[in-house]
């Protein structure tokens, strides 16, 4: 047993029961949120502690202590942390159980930490299922209609995903006789086309696995949850599903799909090609879609199933490249960082101007830029990072993650997803030149709290700061990818 | 370490526009003041750098004033700026224009403090185009300028603003798009980004992942769309006619030439074999562009949209000049960027004059103006007989070497017969700057005119200044020629000719 390399998920999970604990005790609930970041710091800490060291597996290979998995802990405490700093004036909305709505954040953030390090199916399965149920909670916290309507969507929907990928697991496990990804690697290395051709199962697995993770990351054709939900969820949490749990989905796709089918090559040619005709159908279908939207929740909604596509490019590249290169998962790594810098900017501001309006609609957000000039500024930069313009960090993930895929043979997926881009600047703009150009409705001034605010200047900074210098990051990044178990 | 010149002339403006952004309690008059200092350092310094940049033949497609840094290690991408003689009369083209626009904005008071930030962030995307070396550089500022103009456009413009900059927008970035493929197929095939090392290896020795054709004209459509060329032409005649005065001014002065800065500086430099061989058929889209374009401007009855029409038509002679691939033609058609952007420049000033002055701006309905505005009317004519390529102007030195250029050129066959009907072009011109000169300023004057002001104090200035460069490349062209050659005959041994 090493329980040391286990730190920062038991550190999260003590903090996460303390909040409930303390919920009892406390009067100020403000306080609740200070114990909530001090989880996440502390178990940041620990995180930072284990950079650099040797990959281990630990818990019977059950999970995995490398550079990948350290790399997405740190990224979804760094958004977990920004999610609760911008639910301090939201949480106001729901008078009871605040202490329970910051337990579950950490716990949901728990079950990705453990997603991103799982190692073997029945832990992954395990994983995945504290993320969701924490997340099914969430949803439905505001309980209004709408709120409760997207919980229960979202609930349904998701169970019957987890049937799904449980079924795929199954199949491959049928194949294989074993959980272990590096296990059902080494049975899988040996088969041959016409071998799996004539017993189709294993073919089949895989696509009932893409199609689970595929609900998790929100690509296209497992989207039809996105909009409902994200428009009908607390916006906070609206946030952490549009960023932690697409970044989640990717994580654990990533390591399955390298660990275990990376050999031989016609297999990764294969899922790679699935992948990329999927990306291209995501980001067109997410793009288009997005346009005619009045809500802007939904409008986002929208635009963050086409940058799952976008992201799904990184993913083709790594079925397409032969085995032990590692460029197609560090830009992937890569655009999720960036990603979830600016769609957290994004939605902050929006939780910022929303809550003083209670309205997500955009035409709601006329002369915001009078109203509220530094908040739309921040929601401004977003934006223009969500279309992949420069100086923003969007333009630097989108250089580096269809640079890998030219490499690959994969220009005609390039050419589709910056014109994709192109389309897209004409809905993220529009968002703009309401705020900016518009008549407000009244003269009076959107204030923000100080925890918005700082929230909104850390993740705005990160999108300028990897946009400009992005050198740093990037070189983490390939290390993340390159410690990989 | 080295003072560093580049970098500060391009950052300067963007340092001033964050101060102007962000520094509360600023007054209207402060704002103005900086606007003029954060451009007036640049230029300063351009021209200094015009005069310490060295000339000799020996130095021939050397880059001066170098500055390199490492910037992101993965993609092999460096912070890497120089000028060459190519780039060094756009340099200071941009600073120039930057610093006159400003003087031009004096007068507008709607949201001043976006208004500058914004023009003073387009300036230094401009210039950081012309300097970058840095492919991942190049295109990095070439794309911020989208964002100034959407935001310059669609607030201070006027007419049909937030369509034609929404239009502007999505055509430059399906341009851009292109262009990025382009440069990411290029950047796998040479594995650099460096635009100095690629041109010296010759890009035939490479092994590409596409036909380097395909490469070659996903980076020209990109350019096509700013220069513009037809059929991308669309989005000018909308995004000139709606934009503020000054920013017409920077959009036909510097930001087209983006377009034909790129074409030389990629398309041909680093492509030579390929441009020879589609030579024919982008001249033959240039005379298209000059006929075109001077054809539909004869039809025009807004003053400002006629002007627009106009630059499609001159950057015709640009594209003709850079693809008939001989040295006289290429130096034509660098010096035709600069003289146009002064050209069309001053054009669009004395434009926005008229239609200030006057509250007017259908043709059909102006006369007799030269009464009321004696100053403007001849300053006007000046512009347009530049425009139509009258000796003595910047206009004429320029359209007569991309003409003999193109005429003597041995690499396209059949050039003479575009060059001629190229040349049909001017006798259009002449037309249309003749009858709007005619249709504004001569005829009875018109009462709604009386009390109509002339051009003040500061407008004489900035617009003596404009006619000041055009008669000085007119009359000694070799300022400006001694530099751009030894940006050219680089570009001429690498074609081989």
């Amino acid at each position: 047993m090493n329980l040391e390399l286990f730190i920062p998920e038991l550190s999260l999970g003590i903090f996460a029961l303390a909040v409930i604990l303390l919920d009892l005790f406390i009067k100020r609930k403000g306080y609740l949120v200070v114990i909530s970041l001090a989880g996440l710091v502390v178990s940041a800490a620990f995180t930072i502690a284990m950079w650099g060291g040797s990959s281990q597996l630990i818990f019977n290979n059950m999970l995995a202590v490398d550079g990948f998995a350290l790399f997405f802990k740190l990224l979804f405490l760094g958004i977990a942390a920004l999610v609760i700093l911008s639910s301090v004036d939201y949480v106001s909305r729901f008078s009871r159980f605040q202490g329970e709505y910051y337990a579950l954040v950490l716990l949901s953030t728990l079950g990705m930490m453990l997603m991103a390090a799982a190692t073997e199916l029945i832990s992954l399965y395990v994983a995945l299922e504290l993320a969701s149920i924490s997340l099914y909670i969430l949803v439905g916290f505001l309980k209004d209609s709408r709120s409760i309507e997207a919980s229960l969507k979202y609930l349904l929907l998701g169970a019957v995903a987890s049937a799904v990928l449980l079924y795929g697991m199954a199949l491959i496990f049928g194949v294989s006789g074993k959980t272990q990804l590096l296990e059902i690697a080494q049975t899988v290395q040996t088969l041959s086309l016409e071998g799996v051709l004539s017993s189709p199962a294993l073919i089949l697995g895989i696509v009932l696995l893409v199609a689970g993770f595929g609900f998790k990351m929100a690509v296209v054709p497992f989207h039809m949850w996105v909009p409902d939900v994200y428009e009908g969820a607390p916006t906070p949490i609206t946030a952490y599903l549009s960023v932690a749990s697409k970044a989640a989905g990717f994580a654990i796709i990533l390591r399955v799909f390298f660990s275990s089918f990376g050999l031989p090559e016609w297999l990764s040619l294969n899922w790679g090609l699935i992948i990329a005709v999927l990306s291209a159908i995501g980001m067109t279908w997410g793009n288009v879609a997005a346009i005619p939207q009045v809500n802007i929740k939904r409008m986002l909604g929208y635009s963050s199933i086409a940058q799952a596509g976008y992201l799904m490019v990184g993913l083709a590249v790594v079925g397409f490249s032969p085995a032990g290169n590692i460029l197609g998962q560090s830009t992937v790594l890569f655009f999720l960082a960036c990603y979830a810098l600016t769609n957290m900017g994004a939605f902050i501001a929006i939780i910022a101007i929303s809550d003083k309006l209670r309205s997500d609609q955009i035409s709601d957000y006329a002369g915001m830029g009078k109203r509220s000039p530094i908040v739309s500024l921040g929601l401004t930069l977003c934006l223009i990072s969500l279309i992949g313009m420069p100086p923003a960090a969007g333009f630097m993930a989108k250089f580096y993650i269809f640079s890998a895929a030219v490499q690959h043979d994969l220009l005609w997926l390039v050419v589709i997803a910056v014109i994709n881009s192109a389309i897209s600047a004409y809905y993220y703009l529009r968002v703009v030149k309401v705020m900016w150009l518009n008549k407000p409705a009244s003269e009076e001034k959107v204030p923000s709290s100080g925890a918005l605010r700082l929230a909104l200047a850390i993740s705005c900074s990160g999108v300028l700061l990897l946009g400009i210098i992005p050198g740093y990051i990037m070189r983490l990044a390939e290390l993340a990818a390159r410690m990989f178990t | 370490m080295e003072f560093s010149y580049l970098s500060t002339i391009i950052f300067l403006p963007a340092v001033g526009a964050i101060i102007i952004a962000f520094v509360p309690n600023l007054t209207q008059r402060l704002i103005r003041y900086l606007a003029a200092l954060f451009t007036l350092i640049p230029l300063a310094l351009s021209i200094f750098l015009f005069f310490v940049f060295d000339r000799s033949m020996g130095l021939a497609g050397a880059v001066q004033f170098e500055e390199k840094l490492a910037w992101i290690g993965a993609i092999n991408a460096n912070y890497h700026l120089g000028v060459d003689g190519l780039s060094l009369p756009l340099v200071i083209l941009m600073a120039l224009l930057g610093f006159l626009v400003v003087l031009i904005s004096w007068k507008i008071d709607l949201r001043l403090r976006e208004y500058f930030a914004w023009l003073l962030l387009l300036e230094t995307s401009i210039l950081g185009v012309f300097c970058a070396l840095d492919l991942l550089l190049f295109f990095l500022f070439w794309e911020i300028e989208i964002i100034p103009m959407f935001f310059l456009i669609s607030i201070w413009g006027s007419g049909r603003k937030e369509y034609s900059a929404m239009k502007y927008v999505v055509y430059t970035l399906l341009g851009s798009a292109m262009m990025l493929a382009g440069i990411l197929s290029f950047y796998f095939t040479t594995g650099s980004l460096s635009l100095a090392d690629i041109a010296q290896d010759r890009i035939g020795s490479y092994t590409a992942v596409i036909p380097l054709a395909a490469i070659f004209f996903l980076l020209f459509t990109g350019f096509a769309v700013k220069l513009p060329v037809f059929p991308l032409h669309n989005w000018l005649p909308d995004a000139h006619t709606d934009a503020p005065t000054a920013v017409s001014v920077v959009l036909a002065g510097a930001l087209l030439k983006m377009g034909g800065y790129g074409m030389i500086r990629l398309c041909v430099t680093i492509f030579p074999d390929i441009a020879r061989t589609y030579a024919p058929l982008l001249v033959a889209l240039a005379v298209v562009s000059v006929l075109y374009g001077a054809a539909v401007t004869l039809r025009q009855k807004d003053i400002k949209r006629m002007i627009a029409y106009s630059s499609i038509s001159h950057m015709g002679y640009v594209l003709l000049g850079i693809f008939a691939l001989s040295q006289v033609s290429l130096v034509g058609a660098s010096l035709q960027m600069f003289s146009h952007g002064f050209i069309t420049g001053l054009l669009f000033a004395m434009a926005g004059l008229v239609i200030h002055n006057a509250g007017e701006r259908d043709l059909a309905k102006f006369g007799g103006l030269v009464r009321q505005m004696p100053v403007i009317a001849v300053v006007f004519s000046v512009a347009g007989l530049a425009a139509l390529g009258l000796p003595s102007t910047s206009g004429f030195a320029a359209e007569f070497l991309v003409f003999v250029g193109s005429f003597s050129s041995t690499a396209v066959a059949g050039i003479q017969v575009y060059t001629i009907l190229a040349v049909l072009g001017i006798v259009i011109t002449v037309g249309y700057i003749l009858w709007m000169l005619q249709r504004v300023f001569y005829g009875p004057a018109l009462e709604k005119f009386n009390g109509t002001r002339d051009a003040d104090t500061l407008e004489k200035v900035t617009i003596f200044t404009f006619v000041a460069v055009i008669m000085l490349v007119g009359i000694y062209p070799a300022i400006l020629t001694d530099i751009i050659k030894t940006g050219i005959v680089p570009v001429m041994s690498l074609l081989g000719g």
